[in-house]
This record gives C-alpha cells, sequence and structure tokens, in this order.
C-alpha cells in the first residue's frame, strides 16, 4: 500500500516542464551563394601532355573558370576570388583547411584533380560545405580530351544540383539563326553554340532562308523552316550525324514548327484556304492532323510537358491573345487579359509557366504568367524582343533583341540575351555574329 | 488500520504541501502594470511666456531650497574630493559645480537651448540654472522610481516567461538576425512541403552546442532531394549566424530552442 502511495506521489508530483521555444523563420536571403572554385590540381606529367594535345597552359585551372564563369552567370553563386585563397590547389582537394575557407567568407569549396590516363582527360572533382565542413559530393569523370570544356559544363551541372535543388542547364547547347549583312539583304544561317557562347558552328551556307530553328525535348534533333524556291519547308536535322531530312512542303504561311513533348510529333500553324490554323504531324507517318479551326489566325503552338495540353496565341477576341487548350483541340480558354498584344506563348519544361512576348504601347516585353494567366509579371522590357526559349530546368529564358545602332535609329543589331525568372539577372549571349530566333537544348549529358 | 489512517494522512498533506510549492501559478498574482504616464505637448514659447508672478517666485523658492538639498546630495563623491579642502565654496560656485557635472550628464547642447530661451525672455532673477537642474534632478529620481518599481514587474514577469517563451522582441531580433543568415535555394519546387525544423541546444552566448534536424531520415528518402537541399541550407545560416542573437537573460528558457525553416512564402512570392 505504502509503495503504491510512493508510486502514485512520483508520477503526479509536478516537475516544473519548460516548453521548447519554436521560432519561425520564413525569410532568407537572396544574394548570391558565396562559392570558392579552387584550381584543380594537375601533375607536372599531365600538365605537358595536355598542353601538347590542347595547347592549354594548365587544365586545371581552365576547368576551373569554365565553373566559375558558369556559376556566376547563373546569377545564384558569388564565385570568390582566386587571389584570397589560402590553401594550395593540390593540398585543398585532399583535405581543405575549412578555418581558411571560412576566413574568406565561402560556403562551399569547388576542389578536383586533372590527370592525364591512357590518352584520356581524368577529372576528379569533390563538393565541400565550408560552414559543416564536410564533403557534399564527389565524382571523377573520364573523357576524350577535347571535351574538356564539357567537363567543366558538367561539374557545373552537379554542383548547380547539389546547392540549388534543381538540375543545372549548362551541359547544353543552342541553336539559333546568325545573321550578317544589312537588313534588306540579311545572310540568314543555322548556327549552334554551347550555352556560354563558344564552340560556335555555322549548320547552312545561308543561301536560303532560315528560321524558327527548334530544339527536340528528347534528343539532338532539330527542326526548322527554310524556304527553297520561296516555299516554306520543314526540316530535321540530327545535330550529332549532320544528317538533314525534309519533313513536308506546306502551302502559304508556315509557322514555328515545335516538337512535342516525347519528340514524336512536330506542331506548327500553316495558312490552308486563308484561313491559318494549328496542325500537328506526326513523324512516323507524316500523318497531318488539324487541331484548332477558327476563322482567326492561330500561331505559335507550345506543348504542356506532358503532352495534355498545347498553347497558342490567336486573335479570335479581336486582338492577339494567349490561349490555351486540350492537345485534341477542345475546351479552348482564353488566358491573357491585360493591355496590349500577346505571342509566341511558350511552355516551361517544368510546366508551371507559359512565357511569352507583349507589345504595349510601342514596347516589347518578355514575361512569364502561370498556366491560368494568373501572376502575369514582366521581366524585361525594350525597344524590340521577342522568341523567348526556356533553359531545361525552367529557370533561364533566352530570347534576342534588336537595339538601334545609333541615336539617330539608323541601323539595328540584333544579339541573344538571357534572362531568369527574378527578372534581375540579365545578360548578353555572345556570338560571332548578329543572331536571332534562339532554341535552348535538353542536357547533353542525361 | 490507525496506521494506514496516519500514512495516508501524511502521504496526502505531503502531497498537497508539495503541489502548493511546486505550482507558481496557483499562487499567481495579478500582473502589477505600470501606471500610465501622460505627456502633454506645448508649444515652448507657452512656457517661457508666462507672466512673473510673485506667488510663483515663492513656490520656485521653495522647490529651489529642496532641490538644492537633492541636487548636493546626488554629486558624485569624487568630484568633491577633487575641490580644495580649506576652501568653502561660495553658493554660486557651488551651484556652478553642480550644473558642470549634469553637463556631463546630460546632452548639454539642450541645456544649452533651453537655457538661452529662458534667459532671453525672463528677467534675470527668475533664471536660475540650479533650478533647472534640480528639476532634472526631480525627474531623475522620478524616473529611478519608476524603474525600480518596473524592474520589480519585470522580475515578476521573468519567473511566468519560464513558461512562456521569447518576448515578441527577442524573437524578432533573432529572427531578423538569420533572415540575413539563410541563404534560400532558389531552385525548390515551391508547391512541396518545405519545412525543415531544427532542434537546437544554445550557450549562454548563444552559441551552438548541438544542432539536430528533427526529420532527418527525410533528408535520404529518394524523391526528397529538395530536402536535403533545403535542410542544409538552414544548418548553414544557424552555423553562420552564431553566436545567435538571444536574450542576456533566463537562460534556462531558452537554452533548448527549435527553429522552423519555412522556403514556401519565399518561393511562392
Amino acid at each position: 500500500m505504502l509503495f503504491r502511495y510512493l508510486f502514485l506521489l512520483l508520477v503526479i508530483l509536478p516537475i516544473k516542464a519548460f516548453a521548447l521555444i519554436e521560432v519561425d523563420i520564413t525569410r532568407g536571403n537572396l544574394n548570391p551563394l558565396p562559392v570558392a572554385v579552387s584550381p584543380l590540381a594537375i601533375d607536372k606529367n599531365s600538365k605537358d601532355n595536355f598542353k601538347k594535345i590542347l595547347k592549354k597552359e594548365n587544365l586545371g585551372s581552365e576547368i576551373a573558370k569554365i565553373v566559375e564563369n558558369n556559376l556566376k552567370q547563373s546569377g545564384l553563386f558569388n564565385p570568390l576570388n582566386k587571389d584570397a585563397f589560402l590553401q594550395e590547389p593540390d593540398i585543398a582537394n585532399l583535405k581543405p583547411r575549412f578555418e581558411d575557407w571560412n576566413l574568406i567568407k565561402a560556403q562551399a569549396l569547388v576542389t578536383g584533380k586533372v590527370t592525364f590516363v591512357d590518352e584520356k582527360l581524368r577529372v576528379e572533382f569533390r563538393l565541400w560545405d565550408v560552414l559543416a565542413g564536410k564533403e557534399m559530393m564527389a565524382l571523377a569523370f573520364t573523357t576524350v580530351p577535347s571535351n574538356w570544356r564539357r567537363v567543366g559544363h558538367i561539374i557545373t551541372d552537379k554542383v548547380y544540383e547539389r546547392l540549388t535543388g534543381e538540375k543545372g542547364y549548362f551541359d547544353t547547347r543552342i541553336i539559333y539563326i546568325s545573321e550578317e549583312g544589312p537588313k534588306t539583304n540579311r545572310i540568314k544561317k543555322l548556327a549552334i553554340m554551347d550555352q556560354d557562347g563558344f564552340n560556335n558552328k555555322f549548320l547552312t551556307l545561308g543561301n536560303e532562308l532560315v528560321l524558327t530553328p527548334r530544339f527536340s525535348p528528347t534528343n539532338q534533333m532539330v527542326t526548322y523552316l527554310s524556304y527553297f524556291r520561296n516555299l516554306p519547308r520543314v526540316y530535321l536535322l540530327d545535330i550529332e550525324t549532320g544528317m538533314q531530312e525534309v519533313v513536308g512542303d506546306f502551302p502559304g504561311m508556315t509557322f514555328a514548327p515545335r516538337f512535342s513533348p516525347d519528340g514524336k510529333k512536330i506542331i506548327m500553324s500553316f495558312a490552308k484556304d486563308g484561313n491559318s490554323d494549328i496542325y500537328t504531324m506526326d513523324l512516323e507517318n507524316r500523318i497531318v492532323e488539324r487541331i484548332s479551326n477558327h476563322p482567326s489566325i492561330d500561331t505559335s503552338p507550345s506543348y504542356s510537358p506532358d503532352g495534355k495540353y498545347i498553347t497558342f496565341n490567336s486573335d479570335r477576341s479581336g486582338y492577339q491573345q494567349i490561349y490555351v487548350m486540350n492537345s485534341n483541340g477542345k475546351n479552348v480558354k482564353r488566358i491573357s487579359f491585360g493591355n496590349g498584344l500577346y505571342g509566341t506563348p511558350v511552355w516551361s519544361p517544368r510546366g508551371d509557366l507559359i512565357a511569352f512576348t507583349k507589345l504595349h504601347k510601342g514596347k516589347f516585353y518578355i514575361g512569364v504568367m502561370r498556366t491560368d494567366g494568373t501572376g502575369e509579371r514582366l521581366l524585361t522590357e525594350n525597344f524590340y524582343q521577342e522568341a523567348p526559349s526556356w533553359s531545361p530546368n525552367g529557370r533561364v529564358l533566352i530570347f534576342y533583341r534588336e537595339t538601334k545602332t545609333n541615336s539617330k535609329g539608323e541601323g539595328f543589331s540584333a544579339k541573344l540575351w538571357s534572362i531568369d525568372l527574378t527578372g534581375y539577372n540579365e545578360k548578353m549571349v555572345e556570338t560571332e555574329t548578329d543572331a536571332s530566333d534562339p532554341s535552348w537544348s535538353s542536357l547533353l549529358s542525361n | 488500520m490507525n496506521r494506514s489512517v496516519i500514512i495516508s494522512f501524511g502521504l496526502h498533506t505531503f502531497f498537497v504541501i508539495i503541489t502548493a510549492m511546486s505550482l507558481p501559478f496557483l499562487a499567481k498574482k495579478p500582473i502589477d502594470l505600470p501606471p500610465i504616464i501622460s505627456v502633454e505637448l506645448i508649444q515652448i514659447t507657452d512656457k517661457t511666456n508666462i507672466p512673473f508672478a510673485p506667488k510663483a517666485r515663492k513656490i520656485i523658492e521653495k522647490v529651489k531650497e529642496k532641490e538644492k538639498k537633492l541636487v548636493s546630495e546626488q554629486a558624485p563623491p569624487k568630484k568633491i574630493k577633487k575641490q580644495k579642502p580649506d576652501a568653502v565654496p561660495l553658493p554660486d560656485e557651488k551651484i556652478e559645480k553642480i550644473k558642470k557635472i549634469k553637463d556631463k550628464k546630460q546632452n548639454p547642447e539642450k541645456i544649452e537651448t533651453e537655457i538661452k530661451q529662458i534667459s532671453e525672455f525672463e528677467k534675470k532673477e527668475l533664471f536660475d540654472s540650479n533650478n533647472i537642474a534640480a528639476l532634472i534632478d526631480k525627474s531623475k529620481v522620478e524616473s529611478a522610481e519608476t524603474n525600480k518599481k518596473l524592474d520589480k514587474v519585470t522580475q515578476d514577469q521573468d519567473k511566468e516567461m519560464d513558461f512562456i517563451g521569447l518576448t515578441l522582441g527577442e524573437e524578432d531580433a533573432l529572427k531578423a538576425q538569420i533572415f540575413g543568415c539563410w541563404s534560400i535555394p532558389l531552385g525548390l519546387p515551391f508547391n512541396e512541403n518545405l519545412l525543415v525544423r531544427i532542434k537546437l541546444q544554445l550557450k549562454p552566448d548563444g552559441s551552438i552546442i548541438r544542432s539536430e534536424i528533427l526529420d532527418h531520415a527525410r533528408m535520404n528518402r529518394p524523391g526528397q532531394g529538395f530536402y536535403k537541399v533545403l535542410a542544409e541550407s538552414a544548418l548553414r545560416a544557424i552555423k553562420l549566424c552564431q553566436p545567435l542573437r538571444v536574450p542576456s537573460t533566463g537562460y534556462e528558457r531558452w537554452k533548448d530552442m527549435q527553429l522552423n525553416f519555412d522556403a514556401r512564402e519565399m518561393l511562392e512570392g
């Protein structure tokens, strides 16, 4: 009985308990993350070999520069100045002294090693969390030495994905129309380059007018429009093999062929009997199917990533606006209701947004809106700009912009520009010539 | 039978005493709120243009006499030591010295302006720097008393706050500090559950003894890569921010703390 009482007493005995304090952190900063990219260590033998093959003095430093430049261009990272680094690359790669990197305010550190093994380039790299003092990732790649730039891009993609939570967009290419000569007699060629502007190649000679090249979302195929003897023709081009084929000749004005998400169809608009509508063509059996049927002008179709919906622009309301319909052409809904004219809608690879060009009061805007038309945000404004194309991760848009070359408005220049969804990180993409109509490829390393 | 009754009685008494002693809220006194002090804002000219009245003079002189004592009592002993031992300070000199001491304590410019304004409008005999100093001192004494009273309230409340948590000001200071340290990974999908709960054990100076992600298992779950990225960014923020801006008192109440990092608001916007 006594024990029962004592037990009860111990259980009920009030103990002074402290409630755990909870603090909700709902805001943070959007400043670029300070990251240190240490030059990749390289031994003397490998250095000499790569110097012979690639004519590069220090391949380790060159690859680190690519990573650094990519991270900086993304706007999400702030690569720190190498002059402030206290640790040598070879030692940092083995075991970083985190106190040294902490001292220069680095939150992440990239180290690595480059070696020449069996006539091949082997690159090891490690990503470190400086504040936690631990390794976040370690990978190694082996490839032919000529692929050294791609290795830099792949490393950036891995670092980007590990630190931001979304896939990168650096090991990608951009196809565009290279333009030269006066506006009245413009020579237009199909050209391709890495996303950072390097490795530029021309794919056509410029004898024929080429327009609107678009990458396939699944592989390295491109569809584009070319005028052969003044007739519009849709082509398919395999970037890897260089093989090209004619998909078909189409009547009247044909615009903007684009792949379906599975890469099996091409969607485009062309004018039949004076009425421009949206059509698809099955690439296997070449059967053309009419999707929209309306007396108005329907153009610029783009599939949603799941292939269930199509966005396009139409003037059926009296003014050019953006619409969304099912992939079979049913259930057409207008989604843009702002002032001005809307065009070139492109569905984001993430599926959450539609990018567009807007013309309002004589100015062109590149903007985004949700797929139901809400949340319209204009990212950039200029005298003339259009044709946005999404990066494969749906974070960055590339478009082209024409600018007056002098104050009188004489002459003009067309260049490619990129902007991210924040609207703050706007940058010109360097090209050898004037450029227009860009299209971003999917990740090459997927 | 009797033995059982005695044991039962003894244990019940013990239980009641323990309960009464260790549950302070049972004996909670009503919170003693400080009285509201009403402050009337008036134009300075209204005050300085008050016509001189003989009745007022008597009142001022009375106050002067009272405040003289107060001022001399409050003068710092060191200053007095510096005076020549043989010299007996004249009343005027004494006033001068007191004024100097007060000048050091208060904002000198402000006092100067007040003196100037009064001296322009009032007769010489009405102006008395000692009076001003005394009034200032009187207000100091009053404010000290009020502070004492407030301190009492704070101590009482502090006991209660052991069970309550951080005050709004303390919480805001901590939040503001962490906001600056947390670089939100912008690539995260905004429609997912983006809440990371981290339990901290803190030192009295706000530095971290231990940090623990409460839903750690989720970090390695397939398809939850974004959660890992978010959790790591939150841990980086805590490490970058330490020592955290914690209150200087009441260590017991905040030595264990939970921070809930929620990125949805930022990523949706």
